[in-house]
């Protein structure tokens, strides 16, 4: 009887993925509060690398009917020194479970590993990127379509004529098929002959050239070329994303967790559609400093404010660093909306001079104080400056948050208000 | 007969000639030396990954979808990258023909032993413990659970997906509950299952459940139409099989969820026997992997130190820790089977005089293979430690009993030792822990109300005042009343019939709102 081996290691499909992709789904508001809950932890650029969350597996677990308490008989191994009759003390209520109760315990809660499509999905889902936007994400990498040379088969739409008369020539020359002159020619000749026997070899000669060009066609089959296009991937454009934001003493810890979040969504967004993305970080006072991302959210400074100053940063570096022509450039402003009144004017310039022509979105948040309400909020110096801008055309957005929960209708509205832009646009 | 004499490997790498080799070597070992009667077999070389998934799966080649898998998958996979768990070294399934799937980590060493234990020593037990043979269809299982894993995408496409997760979760909770206890009812046929599912699909589409039409429906003549005994007894009550009550008289569940509790009965009876057998199915993969590999190397074919690598692992598997030690977490099924068996070696080949005191029968008579081979075929755990745990193993292993009584103030009470009063006692409450008719609680349907609002009665019976754990029994009977789409009531009594408890749980209507 031979023993049958296989060797399996092959087989492509995991049957875990499907029930994987199910536990996550099942799952999904326990990994979602995970998610987000990590996501307040890490680094803009970290979101995107996925990783372990914690899940507590409450209400996750399956419910069985289970048995607990009562007179309890075991018999255990390991007697060194008891005899019959002895009276032992009860173990802690806690260390005296049963070997089910123990086994159970372990999956309470556990942490596993999520895939970075995992995490940015539930990242994104968590704010319920509405359709549009999808389609948008979806379109990351277009494929782009270039000639490449000819073919011997394709379709009628892609012959290329000349290709195919220049090489059907050339086979008519290579085989000297006779040209139409020459026949005619003989044919003239013919009419005018009177001599028998010269007649009789013109017509042959005739016959012959007549049988010879039925032989050799115009065009062959084999002449007829086609275009050929291969796929390339189309490059895909670089993102520059400018954070501003204001870092006066009257921004709390609350509205940087704000501004954090939005750059957040708007870094993962871009991240999805641009290969290439650049964060700067420009923080400002009454000036304004290139910074890393801790220091940014994180580090301590004070001063007055200053809003010109951070515009003329960022165009700054635009000019040193980012060609317009070769990237693709977002600004994101976050700010209690206070300025300085005499700042006002230079940053209208700036703006509709400097900033906005080169582009593609420049998004101001005003963020507020936790528990206010955004619509209470009184336009700031800087909210009426930008939206004096706004109505004579700049293409400006701009809201107002106060909760972490606006962050993303936000985001949405920014987003949707920009492409309805474009379109008018177009 | 030949190539005797001759390694079978050397080192620690393996290929597939190796196995081949591996194979034939152990197989002339177990046919024409231990007398064993295989099902054919198959090995499949996987990979880390998959053995994750077959455990997250009961061990199964293929299954349904469910995110509960995955819940188990995550976590064991988390477990394992910390480290915090080994793989098993191997997984064999109980069908004809038997597979054993061998991880591709293994040394050469390693596959040997997996190869004695899982496609002899397991596939042996299976084929010839009468447990196996009565509630399981080697035969049929593979096409089975492909039937049934079609059978659910099928319904997930016809009805939802959600639906048919609300019925699983529901029937998985009641899946301890699902089983026939007691043979004889018919043999299990599970090809034949497949084509049935088809009539029956067809058929209950048309039709309705007759029980129901015999419900009057005006108030005035509403008892007495069917006097109690009749009504119990064409619902075949008392009745301990939930999920098979449910599947045949739940007024108002879909057909096709009606199948979703058959397969999964059915997958819960044919696991049944696995529970039932723990120790002796491990025990007997021991100790045929033990003889095979220790027959190869008298024979030279493995060397001194791939023995040495094997009696190390053999020795790691069969470890006892004591109720003392921090690893301990209960009987090593594998150490306890593995003792008794190599004691009932020695009690048949070289008794003592206690030994022909216990066992006049097997004491003596000179022919271990036989004897053990007849133990495998005839017993379960609990039978086969009441019969067969030796006094001199009970010393072996130190075993003392305890009795925790909550009434007793004083604490635990050492009931009985390894001495001449206790070893009756000890090997009579060792086979009790391994009696599933002791472990499971006992819950029966016991009548219901067609009269009135088709409440669906349960009982728990209490045996020595250990309860229902309560916040599981409300979910467990929240999903009952999902199935029953009528309320559902438990009561829970002690063995004087006197109520100690009572739960009552409302039909959310999900489960129906397919």
């Amino acid at each position: 009887m031979a023993i049958h081996i296989v060797d399996r290691r092959l087989n492509p499909g995991s049957k875990s993925l499907e029930n994987r992709q199910r536990f996550l789904r099942r799952a999904k508001a326990l990994v979602q509060g995970a998610v987000k809950k990590s996501s307040q932890d890490r680094d803009i650029k970290d979101v995107l690398e996925g990783g372990e969350v914690s899940v507590p597996i409450d209400g996750m677990d399956e419910p069985r009917f289970r048995r607990e308490g009562g007179t309890r008989d075991m018999v255990l191994p390991g007697n060194k020194k008891f005899v019959e009759g002895d009276i032992l003390p009860r173990p802690s209520p806690s260390g005296g479970k049963g070997r089910g109760a123990g086994e159970g315990d372990s999956e309470d809660t556990f942490r596993f590993v999520l895939s970075r499509d995992e995490f940015v999905d539930l990242f994104l889902d968590d704010l319920e990127l509405p359709d549009l936007a999808k389609r948008k994400l979806a379109e990351v990498e277009s494929q782009g379509i270039r000639r490449a040379g000819y073919t011997t088969s394709g379709s009628p739409a892609n012959i290329s004529v000349s290709r195919t008369v220049s090489r059907a020539l050339a086979r008519r020359v290579a085989l000297r098929r006779p040209r139409p002159e020459v026949l005619a020619a003989l044919e003239a000749e013919l009419k005018d002959c009177s001599d028998e026997a010269r007649r009789a070899e013109l017509m042959a000669e005739i016959e012959a050239l007549k049988a010879k060009i039925r032989r050799i066609p115009f065009i062959d089959p084999i002449d007829i070329r086609y275009r050929r296009f291969e796929t390339v991937p189309k490059p895909v454009a670089q993102a520059v994303m400018f954070c501003l934001m204001d870092v006066s003493g009257s921004m709390t810890e609350h509205m940087k967790d704000l501004a954090k979040r939005f750059y957040m969504l708007l870094y993962v967004f871009l991240k999805r559609r641009y290969r290439h993305v650049e964060i700067v970080f420009i923080r400002h006072t009454d000036r304004a400093e290139e910074v890393d991302e801790q220091t940014f959210f994180y580090g301590p400074a004070s001063g007055g404010t200053l809003v010109s100053s951070a515009l003329q940063a960022m165009h700054d570096i635009v000019r040193s660093r980012f060609r317009p022509d070769d990237w693709n450039i977002y600004a994101a402003q976050a700010s209690d909306g206070d300025n300085s009144y005499a700042d006002g004017e230079v940053t209208s310039r700036l703006l509709t001079d400097k900033i906005l022509p080169v582009s593609q979105f420049f998004a101001y948040l005003e963020v507020g104080q936790e528990n206010g309400l955004s619509y209470e909020m009184p336009n700031s110096s800087l909210w009426t400056l930008y939206e004096s801008l706004r109505a004579s055309g700049a293409p400006l957005s701009m809201r107002k948050v106060n909760e972490r929960s606006e962050i993303f209708p936000v985001f949405h509205d920014l987003f949707k208000r920009r492409s309805q832009q474009e379109r008018n646009a177009s | 007969m030949t190539a005797t004499d001759q390694l079978l490997f050397q080192g620690a790498d393996w290929d597939f000639r190796t196995l081949q080799r591996i194979c034939d070597a152990c197989e002339q070992v177990a046919r024409d030396e231990l007398g064993l009667d295989v099902y054919p077999n198959q090995i499949e070389v996987i990979t880390a990954e998959q053995m994750l998934d077959a455990y997250s799966s009961v061990g199964m080649p293929l299954f349904y979808k469910h995110w509960s898998f995955g819940k188990h998958f995550a976590f064991q996979e988390a477990s394992y990258r910390k480290g915090l768990m080994g793989l098993a070294y191997e997984i064999v399934i109980n069908s004809s023909p038997c597979i054993s799937y061998l991880m591709e980590e293994n040394t050469a060493t390693m596959q040997t032993l997996v190869i004695a234990h899982a496609a002899f020593g397991h596939n042996h037990f299976f084929k010839n413990n009468y447990l196996f043979k009565q509630w399981t269809d080697a035969d049929g299982i593979l096409d089975y659970l492909e039937f049934a894993k079609r059978y659910v995408a099928h319904c997930e496409e016809r009805h939802g997906r959600l639906a048919v997760e609300h019925t699983l979760d529901a029937a998985h909770a009641l899946m301890s509950h699902g089983i026939d206890r007691y043979p004889g009812k018919k043999s299990l046929d599970l090809r034949a299952e497949e084509k049935r599912a088809g009539r029956r699909r067809a058929h209950e589409e048309s039709a309705f459940n007759d029980l129901w039409r015999t419900v009057p429906a005006g108030k005035v003549k509403s008892d007495a139409i069917l006097d109690i005994e009749r009504r119990r007894q064409m619902l075949g009550l008392p009745q301990e099989n939930l999920l098979y009550f449910l599947e045949k008289t739940a007024p108002r569940l879909r057909p096709w969820q009606r199948e979703i509790l058959r397969i999964v009965r059915h997958i819960a009876q044919y696991f049944y026997p696995q529970s039932q057998t723990k120790v002796m199915n491990e025990g007997t993969a021991t100790y045929v992997h033990y003889q095979i590999m220790s027959r190869l190397h008298q024979q030279g074919r493995l060397t001194d130190g791939n023995f040495l690598e094997f009696l190390q692992s053999h020795t790691n598997v069969v470890f006892q820790p004591e109720f003392d030690d921090p690893r301990y977490s209960g009987f090593n099924p594998y150490a306890l089977g593995f003792a008794m068996m190599q004691d009932i070696e020695r009690i048949v080949t070289n008794p003592e005089a206690e030994d022909h005191e216990w066992f006049p029968d097997i004491a003596g008579k000179g022919d271990a293979m036989g004897v053990l081979r007849d133990i495998w075929a005839n017993y379960r755990d609990e039978s086969f430690i009441s019969q067969f745990m030796s006094p001199r193993l009970m010393r072996h292993f130190r075993l003392f009993h305890l009795h925790d009584d909550p009434e007793e103030r004083g604490g635990i009470l050492v009931d009985a030792i390894h001495n001449e009063r206790g070893y009756r006692r000890l090997r009579r409450e060792l086979a009790r822990q391994y009696d599933v008719g002791f472990i499971d609680a006992n819950i029966e349907v016991v009548d219901v109300d067609l009269a009135g609002d088709r409440r669906l009665m349960l009982r728990h019976t209490v045996v020595k005042g250990a309860q229902l754990s309560e916040a599981d029994a409300k979910r467990v009977l929240q999903h009952l009343a999902d199935l029953w789409s009528y309320d559902v009531s438990l009561v829970e009594t002690d063995g004087a019939g006197k109520v100690m408890k009572e739960y009552v749980a409302n039909p959310r209507n999900i489960a129906v709102a397919a």
